[in-house]
């Protein structure tokens, strides 16, 4: 069973081979076996995953079932979840309980869905290793030794190594594509404003995008259909009906203009990387596709413009962790301040902080016109190239990330070296845009995602392209042998 | 930008998050060579560029004035560190 894809497993159901029950029992068999193992999971929801799968089955037997329902799946630790632990991966919030469901987990109820738990993260959706986490680094399924990729490594990871159909993440800088990259599974960051922030534990407010990750295309947009729409309690949610984005799935591609920007293909890109994306870009050809180069010269500045605006916010959306209503507060604190500053140095980690000071100082006064200000013009800029590139090409592709997974440990001493790793995945949480990204090969036994960019609510687009190209592959359905 | 122990001090505080003695040095290090990352983008001619704080140039909805959310206090504090008679308490501020 955990070798099928979401769509497998919801066609599986429907025809009444299989129970909602047996799955959840299944997975949860999965996770028992092999979470010491990967640290993929931090809470496990047993008792309430098998109550909801039979309340799904009975749903079914009602005759009133979607295509998600009594499906099992995990929700990563950043979702407020009534009732349930809802960490941020963080000591801060070792001891919150959500007094409510973020949107996103009660549209995923109401499908029917099944949570078996809550997934691993870096500390607050700040890391792009997952070696952040309070409760410890997630393994890489492919490779012990590795990194899973972050922020949500746990997500990924689980999906890979079968412990779950799908999971959900959330993409800042590249927390989706990135991790899905590195584990071989397919992930889609929406349009910024696609589905609710409500309840998803704010990292950056400009930049923050929920998700779904699993195995396939088919699966996000399934997924991503439950996820997606308006939501009067998030500010930034756009009114806009959601499109129907199975039903584009299979649609040809011919015609369909792929730029090339020579800017991903660049100096710090691994050769092989490079040669397996090229090798993904030329089976699009072969579906019909019509390749162009391109050239995004901005895209440099997304780096260093993130690195101003992701900690200004961050430092804004942080300061709620004051220890006085709901998370870590220090032991006898002597008085207001000492309370502050301890329990934000003892419930926040090393990069949270960082990034909260960076914050500070970028916002402080007599800097915030050279850099916050600054980095708000360069992302205009960054926008404008993307938005201009959508008039000649209607898809731009290129690899997700530089290389494949790195060692555990090799970055951590150096934060400037781990922020390198989003360098192609940054600039669309920048201008909004959504971005997916799909397994397309291997290199040295470790997998290659291929990122696929395109305008402002083309979701279906994107999903139809990896679907197409899913079609003719097979890389999606690889799963690392020690997980089969 | 690179920074002293005085600037990291300054920013610590401003962050409300304690500092040791000891780790100075290191954020002083790993916080210059983030500012240095970020100077990057001063080479680049923004004259004028709008600042873009929405990707969609979104502006904040309003609605009604109208009261939507009930009273939860006692679930809200139920996860507090530290209550009496509903309300949360800190350290004596006015002595």
């Amino acid at each position: 069973m955990h070798d099928k894809t979401l769509a497998e497993l919801s066609r599986l159901l429907a025809e009444g081979s299989t129970t909602s029950v047996e799955l959840t029992r299944h997975f949860l068999d999965r996770i028992a076996a092999h979470n010491d193992s990967l640290n993929a999971l931090i809470t496990v929801t047993a008792d309430s995953a098998l109550a909801a799968a039979e309340a799904a089955d009975a749903q079914r037997a009602a005759g009133n079932a979607g295509p998600l329902c009594g499906v099992p799946f995990v929700h990563k630790d950043i979702f407020c979840t009534d009732g349930v632990r809802t960490s941020c991966a963080s000591k801060m919030l070792d001891n919150f309980i959500a007094p409510y469901d973020a949107t996103v987990v009660s549209k995923l109820s109401e499908a029917g869905m099944v949570c078996l738990g809550k997934a691993n993260m870096d500390e607050f959706a700040m890391g792009s290793s997952n070696e952040s986490s309070y409760y410890g680094a997630v393994k890489n399924p492919w490779n012990p030794d590795c990194v899973p990729g972050g922020s949500s490594g746990g997500s990924a990871a689980l999906v890979a190594a079968g412990l779950a159909p799908a999971a959900t993440g959330t993409d800042t800088g590249g927390s989706i594509r990135q991790p899905s990259a590195f584990c071989g599974i397919t992930g889609i960051k929406p349009t910024y404003g696609r589905v609710s922030r409500y309840g998803m534990i704010a990292f950056a407010s400009s930049l923050d995008q929920g998700g779904p990750m699993a195995r396939s295309a088919e699966d996000c947009a399934l997924l991503l259909q439950a996820m997606a729409g308006f939501d009067e309690r998030d500010s930034t949610s756009v009114e806009r009906p959601v499109e129907d984005y199975s039903a584009s799935l299979g649609d040809s591609i011919e015609g369909l203009r792929i730029g090339l920007p020579e800017e991903y293909f660049g100096e710090g890109l691994d050769p092989a990387v490079a040669e397996t994306v090229r090798a993904a870009v030329a089976e699009l050809e072969k579906l019909g596709a019509v390749v162009k180069k391109i050239s995004l010269p901005k895209q440099a500045l997304g780096i260093p413009a993130y690195y101003i605006v992701a900690p200004a916010e961050a430092s804004s959306n942080l300061s709620r962790f004051d220890g006085v209503r709901f998370g870590h507060r220090c032991d006898a604190p002597a008085d207001l301040e000492d309370l502050y500053k301890r329990s934000r140095a003892e419930g926040f980690g090393e990069e949270v902080q960082r990034r909260i000071m960076v914050g500070a100082y970028v916002l402080s006064a007599g800097y915030y016109d050279a850099y916050y200000l600054k980095a708000q013009k360069i992302r205009r800029l960054i926008r404008d190239e993307f938005l201009e590139a959508f008039n000649e090409v209607d898809v731009i592709a290129g690899p997700t990330t530089p290389t494949t997974a790195f060692a555990l440990g090799a970055k951590t001493d150096d934060p400037v070296a781990m922020y390198l790793n989003d360098i192609y995945t940054i600039t669309a949480n920048l201008a909004g845009l959504p971005g997916v990204s799909l397994p397309c090969g291997f290199v040295n036994d470790m997998p290659v995602g291929l990122q696929l960019l395109s305008g402002h609510f083309t979701e279906a687009r994107l999903l139809n392209v990896a679907h197409r190209y899913q079609q003719v592959t097979d890389w999606h359905r690889r799963m690392p042998a020690a997980y089969q | 930008m690179t920074l002293g122990i005085d600037d990291v001090k300054a920013i610590a505080h401003l962050a409300r998050i304690a500092i040791d003695e000891e780790t100075l040095p290191t954020h002083v290090k790993n916080l210059s060579s983030v500012l240095a990352l970020a100077d990057q983008l001063k080479a680049t001619d923004t004259d004028g560029v709008e600042p873009m704080a929405h990707p969609l140039d979104a502006v904040q909805r309003l609605r009604d004035d109208v009261v939507t959310e009930s009273d939860q206090r006692e679930k809200f504090q139920s996860i507090a560190p530290a209550v009496q008679d509903g309300l949360y308490l800190v350290p004596k501020v006015v002595e």
